[in-house]
């Protein structure tokens, strides 16, 4: 499996950071990583960083099902995440889940068809003061109405 | 820069920098007390320090309490192992977003104490642990490393003092029970969040079996100041035996939702309505999360507190991490403790038996009972089944999920009478939401 | 005893070894704690919560499984916040376990089950859906139902810690997490269903026994496994004369818990369609069913034929049948044909091991020495491969106590992982080896040696002076490859020695030289093959096989007998450690019949009388005339093992060490035995030959 330079640059600095011998110390980071950039982890992308990092596959798999970050099928291009957790929740945060539901036709962890939208209902993100809360891939948006989420995906349906 | 309007009631001590010009610039820092503290501390001995730290009655603000002074105390600095320093910047907890703001806006104040908590364990490697969300305060986290690297506020021989320092960030990626400390360490290195047995404790055997110093990102931003201005000031803000400030996020049904920096043992009703600005539409306050989702909630005629530890913990609630969410009477209280439920059900790592199953049976009931299909049987059934989770998980997730739910039926019992026999759920936000 | 710690459980007072688990010293006075994810032996999870316990003075209920004693302890076990918890325990792992115990394989002998028939509800509290998840197929013998997994981590860590072959681990998280194979969606391991074993619950079920009978209705009868040399007793469980599984649930015997994939798998040779169940005599060339009578007859009046003509005979004996198989075909051979001609597959020097160790005592090594003793030295084997269980018990010490171990082998070993030092060397370059770590074993308080076929002759004794010069207390495993190659050469299946190692006045022809010996008038093969690599220089020889299979040899032969196997009789084998061990008979497969049996009729046929061929009668035997087998007979009654004393006397050496020679059977082989067994043969599929980096 090939990565980007930039990817095997951060991979190398990740796996000097942590003390001699401790590179599985690097899988957790590494597969968040290398996820950003080829989109979700595959065998493959779990046997490679299993090679990286000097562990069994085995060991990485574990680690995939555990955070739920990682994602072992493709999400959107945009991957939408709506906080309804308790400080959201009083503010909105699950309507506007449903609102977003609506909008893009799809229920929680599914993605469009065209692939460009995937939708989560997250835990709590901290944005508790600035409830309710979205993130859209690492983008956070705060204080978020229906009117301005169908804003946001509007502007990224554009942007394509 | 992320940051709420101040309130003219807050003591800003770890917060003071926040809202300047580039407040999270080295230059910036330098020029408004950066680093005094320090130089400061590489003229005293790590006794010294530990002293000074335990003077501050500094309590560790991710959520225990636990006076961080003796647990400093607690590294055997003269351990022929590597010693390491261990930032909690998981910020998961639901109701909480101030480490967030303290890495945003002020990351040399965070890099500056642990460089001392360093000093004060003999610890010359940390590590940062960000949540896998908070992917720009990662980068953001590391240009402010390097940038102190660049001018030697980090690496070999800091500043010619002779201390060495390295410092990372590791990302963590989507997983509460990585917040708690045993289970960051499996989490660092590169297993599942699985909490470890104690004893022995992280500051003896941590990080990579070494001792391990590890604290909470507000609680080690507050260290510089207490070492440059004493410790004895810093205790002076608060409470006996609760020193200082406390960053307090308050959300939920309020005017002015925000994170406040107000001195330990701050009154609640105060906050709420002379911090927060009052209660949002001039709604009655019903219920009170004190601090974040696993602390038992309080009712409106039990906030006329100092929120300290100890007043806390008399009326069987918690601190936790400063998390305040206020309720207003419109809020369903079964929804409320569904919602709590479902957050704990999905962050369960699984590995004990009473929390695992624990919590998702409870989601699951209340889901059912939410829905209009609860039977009146159910409700000491959700007490019951909390209380035997509770003191009896593995780790403290199984409390934090139990808490708050006895707290809410034992004090709301007539929200869950009243979606008994089918009835919908009887409160607004069946019917028209308010967003933001 | 100063030492040991006071407590006291529901008002008894114990006295507990510092560091005891609460848990344990209950078990002392008899209070049972009950517990899934605490197993004798494996690391710590305090994972399942049932044994939490009431200790005086501590705010909650603490965790009897971690909870070490302390002076003056009080601990309540059976107080009713204690049953209420337990109560609470088992209510929450029923609420998605899916009952479904009528047609679980483990209803019967289920933990889960029995859990909640004593600390359970009457009744289910639990009204929501339970959540299904597929059934998994990891491997031929492997199955995973994840909703009966009540994540006790048990298969994780016997898996890992206790095979060192870390298959098995954990994926997802909170309830939805389950077991996961090492390769995404099956196994490569040893195959070794110890993890099948070990699961409390029907979680993990095998392929060999799953929908196959009810435990109630099966015979179980613990013997010893008929393959490798190590000797593990195996539990059959019987029904209608029919093996349906074996496995060691009761942790009786040498290997406790422990067995391979033969042990556990490979007994289904037994009812192979292709074993012999009448004796065969060729005629007009080709082999024919006949009556035991006329097959008996034949062989009788040919044997005295050619001892009437002065005939040369000659016996090739087996590492398999039992010692008093043995023993009594070598009185046959020596007492009724008059021949020293008499030979077996010599797959390790024991005689030269003996013969070195000569006025020593203390230092033949016994299987729990591998498990106990300080330092062990492997040289020149692949444990893993071919000793599953000493390969274990090395693990296992190592794990608990630490053991320093060292490996000389010529390529990479299991061991290895976690050797203090372990040398690649190259064959014939093994002792030269072993002197480099003279300095370091010397420092070791004490250390056991086990050699593979490559230190034999001279190197053994070479070896055990090097032992003896090291200053320390040194005991030694001549390894050898099956399950009774041992016997075979303590019961004297050699051309130079008797029973005991006793030299014969004039020795006979060796293996090699009776295949060869082109004037051979009458070759008896008794449970051996070795046509398969040789070829038989006699063409006029009237050839004598017992055996389960139509073997090559079998095919050469005038006279066949249908042999039973090890599973079918009774008598005693002993293991590579000198170990003797009680078999005892699962089952009849019609037809065939004990080797003893065989020999004994033969003789009766010939008029000749050796004694009586129960196997009872010719263990005493055994242990009046056989050197060092003078064993204790309650030990190997109660299914025990005996270690037979050291043979302090000269031990005739073989005069042809190149004659020995392991077969080099890997975990997933085992001579001809192997060959029939369809369940080795299905798991066969790409496994690690000997010294070769372990399977991904
Ligand atoms: C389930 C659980 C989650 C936690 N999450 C966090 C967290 O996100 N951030 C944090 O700082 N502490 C968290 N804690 C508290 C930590 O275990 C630990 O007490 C703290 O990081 C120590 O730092 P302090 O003494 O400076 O507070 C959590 C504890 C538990 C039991
Ligand atoms: S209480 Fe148990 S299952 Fe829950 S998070 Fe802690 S260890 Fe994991
Ligand atoms: S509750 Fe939604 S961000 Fe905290």
């Amino acid at each position: 499996m090939t990565f980007s330079p930039e990817l095997e640059a951060r991979f190398a600095k990740l796996l000097e950071s942590y003390p001699p011998g401790r590179t599985r110390s690097a899988v957790v980071p590494m597969l968040l990583y290398a996820q950003d950039e080829v989109g979700h982890i595959s065998n493959e992308l779990i046997e490679e960083v299993a090679r990286l990092c000097k562990v069994t596959p085995l060991q990485v798999d574990e680690v995939v099902g555990y955070y739920s970050m990682l994602h072992r099928k493709p999400l959107g291009k945009y991957h939408v995440q709506v906080c309804t957790n308790i400080s959201c929740l009083l503010r909105g945060g699950e309507e506007l889940y449903e609102h977003a539901s609506k909008q893009l036709g799809i229920a929680n962890k599914q993605v469009t068809a065209d692939g460009q939208f995937s939708l989560e209902e997250v835990e709590c993100i901290g944005a508790c003061s600035w409830a309710p809360a979205v993130q859209i891939n690492y983008d956070f948006h705060h204080l978020v109405t229906p009117e301005k989420l169908d804003a946001l995906v509007a502007e990224l349906r554009k942007a394509q | 820069m992320l940051y709420n309007e101040p309130s003219p009631l807050e003591v800003k001590v770890v917060t003071k920098r926040f809202g300047m010009p580039n407040s999270h610039s080295l230059d910036a820092y330098l020029a408004t007390d950066g680093f005094k503290a320090f130089f400061k501390a590489m003229q005293m001995t790590p006794e010294q320090i530990v002293e000074e730290v335990k003077i501050s009655a500094l309590r560790g603000r991710g959520g225990a309490g636990f006076p961080a002074g003796m647990k400093w105390s607690f590294v055997p600095r003269t351990s022929p192992k590597p010693k390491y320093v261990i930032i909690n910047a998981d910020e998961s907890e639901p109701g909480t977003c101030k480490d967030r703001l303290l890495m945003e806006n002020d990351p040399h104040q965070l890099i500056e104490g642990i460089l001392i908590a360093g000093r004060a364990v003999d610890a010359h490697k940390g590590y940062i642990y960000i949540r896998g969300e908070y992917r720009y305060l990662i980068e953001h986290m590391d240009r402010a490393i390097a940038e102190a690297y660049g001018r030697g506020y980090l690496g070999k021989n800091i500043q010619g003092t002779g201390f060495d320092f390295d410092l990372y960030t590791h990302s963590g990626a989507g997983a509460y029970e990585c917040g708690e400390e045993t289970a960051l360490l499996d989490s660092i290195e590169g297993k599942r969040g699985i909490p470890r047995m104690k004893p022995p404790f992280p500051a003896v055997v941590g990080a990579w079996q070494s001792p391990t110093l590890l604290n909470n990102v507000e609680t080690l931003s507050a260290v510089p100041a207490i070492i440059r201005d004493g410790g004895a000031a810093f205790a002076a803000l608060g409470t006996p035996k609760n020193g200082g400030t406390r960053m307090i996020c308050l959300s939920g049904h309020i005017n002015k939702p925000g994170v406040y920096e107000l001195p330990v043992g701050f009154n609640l009703l105060r906050m709420i309505h002379e911090v927060g600005g009052g209660m949002r539409n001039g709604k009655k306050l019903k219920a009170v999360v004190p601090g974040g989702s696993s602390c038992p909630i309080l009712k409106a005629e039990e906030c006329d507190i100092p929120m300290d530890f100890d007043t806390l913990a008399k009326i069987k609630s918690m601190l936790g991490s400063g998390g305040t969410v206020i309720l207003d009477e419109d809020t369903c209280m079964v929804r409320f403790a569904l919602r709590i439920m479902k957050f704990y059900a999905h962050e369960s790592c699984g590995w004990c038996i009473p929390c695992r199953e624990g919590t998702t049976w409870l989601k699951r009931m209340l889901e059912r009972f939410h829905s209009g299909m609860g039977q009146k049987s159910d409700i000491p059934m959700i007490g019951e089944l909390s209380k035997n989770m509770l003191g009896r998980t593995f780790c403290a997730l199984g409390d934090a999920a139990a808490m708050p739910t006895i707290s809410i039926v034992e004090k709301f019992p007539e929200d869950f009478e009243a979606h008994l026999n089918g009835q919908p759920c009887p409160y607004a936000h069946a019917a028209e939401p308010v967003f933001a | 005893m100063a030492d040991l710690i006071n407590l006291t459980i529901d008002g008894k007072p114990v006295q507990a070894a510092p560091g005891t688990l609460v848990i344990n010293a209950a078990k002392q006075v008899g209070i049972e704690i009950p517990s899934f994810c605490y197993y004798d032996g494996l690391t710590l999870q305090a994972a399942c919560r049932m044994c939490l316990v009431e200790v005086e003075k501590t705010p909650k209920l603490q965790v009897g499984c971690t909870l070490p004693v302390a002076e003056g302890m009080v601990v309540h076990t059976d107080s009713p916040l204690v049953h209420q918890s337990r109560k609470g325990m088992v209510e929450f792992l029923l609420t998605n376990h899916p009952l479904d115990c009528p047609v679980c394989d483990k209803g019967g002998e289920c933990e889960l089950q029995d859990m909640t028939f004593r600390y359970g509800m009457g009744e289910s509290r639990f009204l929501e859906q339970k959540m299904h998840v597929d059934e998994q197929q990891w491997s031929p013998v492997v199955f995973y139902d994840k909703p009966r997994c009540i994540l006790c981590y048990r298969c994780v860590r016997i898996c890992d810690e206790g095979m060192g072959v870390n298959a098995l681990g954990v994926v997802n998280r909170g309830a939805v997490s389950e077991i996961a194979p090492n390769h995404f969606d099956h196994l490569e391991c040893d195959e070794c269903g110890m993890c099948i074993d070990i699961c409390p619950v029907g979680a993990l079920t095998s392929g060999a026994y799953r929908y196959k009978t009810r435990p109630w209705e099966m015979k179980h009868v613990g013997t010893i496994c008929t393959h490798c040399a190590d000797g593990c007793k195996t539990t059959l469980g019987v029904r209608n004369n029919e093996i349906i599984r074996g496995n060691n649930r009761d942790r009786s015997g040498i290997n406790g818990e422990f067995l391979c994939v033969k042990g556990r798998y490979a007994f289904d040779f037994v009812h192979s369609a292709e074993r012999l169940q009448a004796p065969l005599l060729r005629k007009n060339g080709k082999l024919e069913p006949v009556s035991w009578a006329e097959a008996l007859a034949t062989v009788a009046k040919k044997f005295q034929q050619a001892q009437a003509s002065g005939g040369k005979f000659a016996v090739i004996g087996s590492n398999h049948t039992s010692n008093e198989e043995n023993y009594y075909l070598q009185s046959f051979a020596r007492e009724v044909l008059g021949t020293n001609n008499i030979d077996h597959h010599r797959t390790g020097d024991v005689p030269a091991l003996l013969d070195a160790l000569s006025g020593k005592t203390d230092a033949l090594a016994t299987s729990a020495d591998l498990y106990e003793r300080k330092a062990i030295l492997v040289i020149a084997s692949d444990l893993a491969q071919q000793h599953p269980f000493l390969s274990f018990q090395i693990r296992a010490n190592y794990r608990h106590h630490g053991a320093h171990i060292y490996t000389v082998t010529p390529g990479p070993v299991r061991e290895q992982k976690y050797a203090v030092r372990s040398i690649m060397t190259i064959p014939g370059r093994e002792l030269a080896d072993v002197e480099l770590l003279r300095e370091q074993l010397k420092a070791e308080p004490e250390l056991v040696i086990v050699f593979g076929d490559a230190i034999k002759g001279d190197a053994v004794h070479k070896l055990v002076a090097f032992g003896a010069s090291l200053g320390i207390p040194v005991r030694y495993v001549c390894l050898v490859d099956y399950s009774n190659s041992r016997g075979a050469s303590d019961m004297g299946l050699a051309p130079n020695h008797g029973p005991g190692y006793q030299a014969v006045a004039e020795p006979g022809l060796a293996y090699d030289e009776i295949l060869a010996a082109t004037d051979l008038d009458v070759l008896w093969v008794v449970g051996a093959n070795p046509l398969k690599h040789l070829d038989l220089a006699s063409s006029r020889a009237f050839v004598v096989v017992n055996d389960m299979f139509l073997t090559e040899t079998a095919q050469r032969a005038d006279v066949v007998f249908p042999a039973a196997s090890a599973y079918e009789k009774s008598g005693t084998v002993t293991n590579v450690c000198g170990e003797v061990q009680r078999l005892k008979a699962g089952l009849q497969v019609m037809g065939a019949k004990p080797d003893l049996e065989i020999i004994g009729l033969i003789a009766k046929e010939m008029g000749q009388d050796i004694g009586i061929w129960s196997p009872d009668k010719v263990l005493e035997e055994i242990r009046t005339n056989v050197r060092g087998y003078n064993i204790p007979l309650p030990v190997i009654a109660t299914g025990g093992a005996a270690q037979t004393t050291p043979v302090n006397g000269h031990v005739p050496l073989s005069a042809r060490p190149e004659l020995i020679q392991s077969a080099r059977d890997s975990l997933f082989t085992s001579g001809s035995l192997g060959r029939y067994s369809k369940m080795l043969n299905s798991v066969l599929e790409g496994p690690g030959g000997l010294y070769s980096e372990e399977r991904p």
